[in-house]
């Protein structure tokens, strides 16, 4: 787990490691923009600028999402929190889930002993 | 004795539930293959869902099929798949079949001092559909009165039965 944590840390910190994609995530922070727009105002090719988007998005930083024939890109940043919440909720219901199962494997138990 | 339920990603496409149970493992074991037995905690009267059928043929390659009902909800939910291992009482795998990109899970129970450690193993075939199970489970669409029911069914990925 902590492995796990410190890659994705590590693949953050490197895509924050260059200007462009600072300059990406900061105008993203105003309003989305197609992977278009984004060429244009940091005067780059289409390709240069895909590459860039697919770092931040591997890093979980960006999400994009294609309609169509044009991608959209957004921050991601609340991606963490999302996955947090979602294994926190996952959490309750194995919690519940073995709550429940203590109860049978108790009367199971009981029973045994009363057999022997 | 320490019996918290812990949930961890442990990866891209993993995630690892574990908790310890004060018993032998044969007898989790049953409480986990018998239906009778099983429809009792899978689904916590706590999240306020209830089996409406429960059908379990536990042997590999058997295959099984529930269906939850909440009285928020109209449309019930199936879970099913096949099993295709079971070494009782140390070992249970299935497949969930309700989501074309469904994890393999693996159970294995641990027994050690009459006290038996449960580790719950999914195995997703993507990095891409571990965050998809997650992003479908945060889209928070539903009232608040169905919370738990959505918190419970995202996160088992079930799909709604077809009536």
């Amino acid at each position: 787990m902590v492995q796990y944590i410190t890659a994705r840390l590590d693949a953050s910190f490197a895509a924050l490691s260059d200007a462009t994609r600072r300059g990406v995530l900061e105008r993203l922070g105003r309003s989305e923009a197609s992977i278009t727009e984004l060429a244009d105002t940091f005067h780059m090719t289409l390709t240069g600028m895909k590459k860039h988007v697919s770092v931040l998005e591997q890093a979980g930083l960006v999400a994009t999402q294609k309609v169509g024939r044009v991608r959209t890109c957004r921050l991601g940043l609340r991606r963490l929190e999302e996955e947090a919440a979602w294994i926190e909720g996952h959490r309750r219901l194995w919690d519940a889930r073995f709550e429940a199962l203590d109860t049978v494997v108790e009367e199971l138990k009981r029973k045994e002993k009363t057999d022997e | 004795m320490n019996n918290r339920t812990t949930v961890e990603r442990t990866s891209d496409r993993e995630l690892v539930v574990t908790r310890t149970l004060d018993a032998p493992a044969r007898v989790v074991f049953e409480a986990w293959t018998k239906p009778e037995l099983f429809l009792r905690w899978w689904a916590p009267k706590s999240f306020g869902i209830t089996f409406l059928s429960c059908e379990m043929d536990v042997r590999t390659g058997g295959s099984y099929r529930f269906v939850f009902g909440h009285p928020a909800s109209e449309q019930p939910m199936a879970f099913f798949g096949r099993y295709i291992e079971v070494t009782p009482p140390s070992r249970l795998v299935w497949t969930n079949e309700e989501d074309e990109e469904g994890a393999v899970s693996t159970a294995t129970f641990e027994e050690k001092d009459g006290k038996t450690r449960v580790v719950v193993h999914d195995l997703y075939p993507s990095k891409e559909a571990l965050d998809g199970a997650i992003a479908s489970g945060s889209t928070g669409a539903w009232p608040e009165q169905f919370e738990a029911l959505d918190d419970l069914l995202t996160t088992l990925g079930g799909e709604p039965v077809r009536l």
